[in-house]
């Protein structure tokens, strides 16, 4: 009883400074619908765990990498040796990054099918589409780390694809590698793109994020028999769901980590020729193996190019879905917009295929 | 008037004709008046003969011509004479010193006019050898050409003529490389050879060989070619004894340790060939284990049975080194099953190093025929063998503990989750939401 | 619907509601150990210092007399390091230019010598002798209080 008084004393105090009741007003507030489609619910939640789980890992493993071309790989290896529970922590950090791309992508078509993203929820999406190029980014710079052979020349080819971006693409280039070539200096400088400044830009657009989810609350797919459902409150129902969620996949981390290892490879020699079959991370394969499908020549314009400008134009469109889509903002269902989802699903798991088995 | 009109006036149709049979009869002379002002060369290579065009084309490679000799150097004659008169006789002019294309027993000497002439090849490259001839001469080849036999090598049959390049050009044939095809124009060729008795499948023993391959097919420069033990000028076949020298040059611990070996004065006794007795000559096949021990059909069984000491050594040995194999081979295994669960072995990779260096180490010992002391170097390989098994069955324990660990931490992940939904529908069922 | 409180065997009541919460917080405490443990560990620096394989340790000073040599590890290779006669330090890989054999120091013939096929070196790497093609890669040793360093150059 002592106790009860001490920390609703300590509620108090810190209500009168912090408006704390204002703020478990805001978080209590927010319900789920609850209908045959809330099991996607879930998935951005599950982004996020596999976030945190990156910033963890990632802050531990700081503590012994190394960013310089003549000892990143073996600090990577003496974490994998030598340090207590260096590989888990490691292996952990790799198996959740590519969890986390996967339920971004996952997070995004389920938005993108249920509609969540019109009005008045379009700033949602566009931070959301911001994030997953961010995280994107944050596996391209986050792969060189190690630098091994397959992360020195998979880094290689895809900057060279960077340069090929009409106008800026030489600027771009040289500013990504630090200098013509891959070399130590691209390594720090993708370190401290991955570690602070794809950190600090995904911290705010995050934030706004999830603010903006917090304000408006979860949206429901646009159709009569959506707008009577029953409505759980988030917390602590949903969250206590949430928790589940992030148990277990806490749980197959731990069982990826231990069954399968992350590979360390060897120690990038650029003297070296490209080992055969190169290939970027699996979340770029689709586009990469569509630049290898282009010929070399469209009529007259660069093949590569073309591919470049095409997926730039896809991911612009990506961006501005909400306000591309009219009927959606009217509350109307669209006959082909979801075709357009299911075939984008189809292609990149096609060509993702693709890059592995041709 | 009709001869007015035609359309070349007689003057220039004169004129043309002149002109016309002047080039007639200037173009075959078009060559002459000579690109490199040496009568012999000019002259040979316009020649249709092949036999006489041949080698004034292939001149322009060789080194002698390079270094400013001409024909005249060697054949004598007068190079500036002939070629305008057209007469060759000119050019081949005794009083000059023409001797025309020596005979085969005259080779050697022909050459050794300038090649054993110390002051003068001084002038050239004081690094080459002078003493070409007289080695030439003590040779199984100078012997024989000595007694008239015109088949036999002579210089020109290895270093060519007309187009001889330096030894170190890869396109010589006395280019290390190219020495046992060169060899093998002859030696290799049994319809040349019959006269003589000597075998002639040495080149394909030694293509065979570890050397061989080793030179031929890794271009391996320091691997031995036929003039490696036969000798470059002086060829003979080495003696039974002194091809152990040879052998030495690069084998030295093989050697040194066969020298302190029982074998070495029971081989002088029974006139065996030192190394020779084992591994042969032209075909020395790599060795490999199975050549030691007391099987059937094992060579240490050729001469030593049950009950002598060298039966004994053999055995002991052989089963040490067996034991040596196994050892390094568990400890390899077991590095590679803990990398393979994702343990890496890097300190065990090194060890291993140290463990095999023990095995080449061991296999030399061999060749002190002497169990004891085989067993030092082999003991110790073992020892850094049996330090790997204990890294690699740590690196394995290591793996055994994270498989633990996950045993443990998933049935508590799973517990948390199941005390979670527990707790929810506890929750749900005392307050339910709308 | 379900009552809050049943009753044990010997009469004391126990909650269930108090069982399940036991439940999840032993469950929640067990899996914050199996969490804290591993990371706790990680934090604490291992016994051997980072692999720096672009410099070594290679021996302490007065270890090596004049005129010796001593293999020792540099990364997963073997390398070799000697005294001179002179006094001088030097280092180089100890993998024979060769048949990759690793090498020895031969204080008779103040050279560094490869017993595969007797390839020799001098005391500056370079191949004098045999089969080696090319001389042993140098590296650089430096002594710093009591250690001889040894760098890739």
């Amino acid at each position: 009883m002592k106790d009860q008084t001490r920390l609703s004393g300590l509620w108090d105090w810190l209500d009168e400074r912090l408006s704390l009741s204002a703020i478990k007003e805001l978080a209590l507030h927010k319900r789920v619908p609850m209908h045959r489609h809330s099991v996607w619910y879930y998935v951005g939640g599950m982004t996020l765990f596999c976030f945190l789980v990156q910033i963890v890992t990632g802050i531990f493993l700081l503590l012994y990498y190394r960013p310089t071309a003549e000892a990143a790989f073996e600090s990577v290896e003496f974490i994998m040796t030598d340090v207590k529970f260096g590989w888990l922590i490691r292996s952990i950090h790799s198996w959740s990054a590519n969890l986390m791309i996967f339920f971004a992508f996952v997070h995004m078509f389920s938005v993108f099918f249920m509609r969540a993203y019109r009005r008045p929820r379009e700033l949602t999406w566009v931070s959301g589409a911001f994030l997953l190029f961010l995280s994107m980014g944050f596996g391209f710079s986050g792969y060189l780390l190690p630098w091994n052979q397959l992360a020195f020349f998979a880094t290689k080819v895809g900057t060279d694809i960077l340069g090929q971006i009409p106008l800026i693409g030489g600027w771009l280039l040289t500013v990504a590698r630090g200098g013509e070539d891959v070399t130590g200096a691209t390594l720090t400088r993708f370190f401290g793109i991955h570690v602070a400044v794809l950190p600090m830009i995904s911290t705010f657009f995050l934030l706004g994020h999830l603010a903006l989810v917090q304000k408006q609350g979860m949206s429901v797919p646009i159709g009569e028999e959506y707008k009577k459902c029953r409505q759980m409150p988030f917390i602590p129902n949903f969250a206590l769901r949430d928790l589940v969620g992030w148990t277990l996949a806490l749980g197959i981390l731990v069982l990826l980590a231990s069954l399968f290892p992350w590979e360390l490879g060897e120690k990038a020699d650029p003297l070296a020729s490209a080992p055969a079959g190169i290939r970027p991370e699996w979340f770029f394969c689709f586009m990469f193996q569509t630049l290898k499908y282009i010929p070399g020549k469209v009529l007259f314009v660069n093949g590569e190019l073309l591919g470049i400008i095409g997926f730039g134009l896809a991911g612009a469109a990506l961006v501005l879905v909400p306000f591309l889509d009219r009927r959606a903002a009217r509350e109307e269902k669209h006959k082909w917009l979801p075709v357009i989802g299911w075939f984008a699903i189809l292609y990149i798991i096609v060509f993702t295929v693709l890059a592995y088995v041709v | 008037m009709r001869a007015q009109r035609a359309l070349f006036s007689r003057k220039f149709a004169l004129w043309f004709i002149a002109a016309v049979v002047a080039g007639l009869i200037a173009w075959p002379l078009h060559g002459a008046g000579a690109k490199t002002g040496n009568s012999c060369l000019d002259c040979h290579i316009e020649t249709t003969q092949k036999r006489l065009s041949g080698p004034a084309k292939n001149l322009v490679n060789d080194i002698h011509y390079t270094k400013g000799f001409g024909c005249q150097d060697c054949h004598g004659g007068d190079p500036t004479k002939g070629m305008a008169e057209g007469d060759p006789a000119l050019a081949h002019d005794s009083a000059k010193g023409f001797v025309g294309s020596p005979r085969p027993q005259d080779v050697p000497a022909f050459c050794a006019r300038c090649h054993s002439d110390v002051e003068l090849m001084k002038k050239y490259n004081p690094k080459l050898r002078v003493d070409q001839l007289l080695e030439y001469r003590s040779s199984q080849h100078g012997k024989l050409l000595d007694t008239g036999d015109e088949k036999v090598a002579t210089c020109i049959s290895c270093h060519g003529v007309h187009g001889i390049l330096p030894v170190a050009d890869t396109r010589s044939p006395v280019y290390r490389v190219n020495v046992p095809a060169t060899c093998a124009k002859c030696h290799s060729n049994p319809a040349y050879m019959k006269p003589y008795g000597i075998p002639t499948d040495q080149y394909a023993l030694f293509k065979s060989s570890v050397h061989g391959y080793e030179l031929l097919e890794k271009g391996d420069l320091a691997a031995p070619a036929c003039n490696s033990c036969h000798g470059n000028h002086g060829a003979t076949p080495p003696g039974l004894t002194s091809i152990a020298f040879a052998c030495g040059e690069c084998h030295a611990n093989n050697r040194d340790f066969f020298n302190q070996s029982p074998h070495k004065d029971a081989y002088a006794q029974m006139n065996l060939g030192e190394c020779t007795t084992c591994h042969n000559h032209h075909d020395i096949a790599k060795p490999t284990d199975s050549m030691l021990g007391v099987g059937e059909g094992v060579l240490c069984t050729r001469c030593h049975s049950q009950g002598d000491k060298g039966y004994e050594a053999a055995a002991k040995m052989s089963v040490e080194l067996d034991t040596l194999k196994l050892t390094i081979n568990h400890a390899h295994e077991l590095l590679t099953r803990a990398e393979r669960g994702g343990v890496n072995a890097r300190l065990g990779k090194y060890d291993l190093h140290t463990a095999d260096d023990a095995l080449i180490k061991s296999r030399t010992a061999i060749h002190f025929f002497d169990f004891d002391k085989f067993h030092e170097i082999a003991s110790s390989g073992i020892t850094e063998a049996q330090n790997v098994i204990t890294l690699g069955e740590e690196a394995l324990w290591d793996l055994r503990v994270r498989q633990i660990g996950l045993g443990v931490t998933v049935p508590i992940i799973l517990w948390v989750a199941l005390a979670l939904y527990l707790r929810i529908r506890r929750m749900e069922r005392d307050k339910p939401f709308a | 619907m379900s009552p809050s409180k049943d009753l044990s065997p010997d009469g004391s009541p126990i909650s269930r509601r108090g069982f399940f919460d036991i439940f999840l917080g032993g469950g929640i405490a067990a899996l914050g150990a199996a969490v804290l443990y591993p990371l706790m560990r990680f934090v604490i620096p291992p016994e051997q210092p980072e692999a720096m394989v672009s410099q070594v340790v290679a021996a302490k000073v007065g270890e090596l007399a004049p005129n010796s040599g001593k293999i020792f590890r540099f990364g997963k290779d073997p390398a070799i390091l000697i005294m001179t006669p002179a006094g001088q330090y030097r280092a180089f890989t100890a993998i024979c230019t060769h048949l990759d054999c690793t090498v020895q120091y031969r204080s008779d013939l103040q050279q560094i010598w490869c017993a595969c096929h007797n390839g020799h070196y001098d005391l500056n790497g370079n191949n004098i002798s045999g089969p080696p093609p090319t001389p042993l890669t140098a590296y650089t040793a430096t002594v710093r209080g009591d250690q001889i360093l040894v760098n890739k150059a």
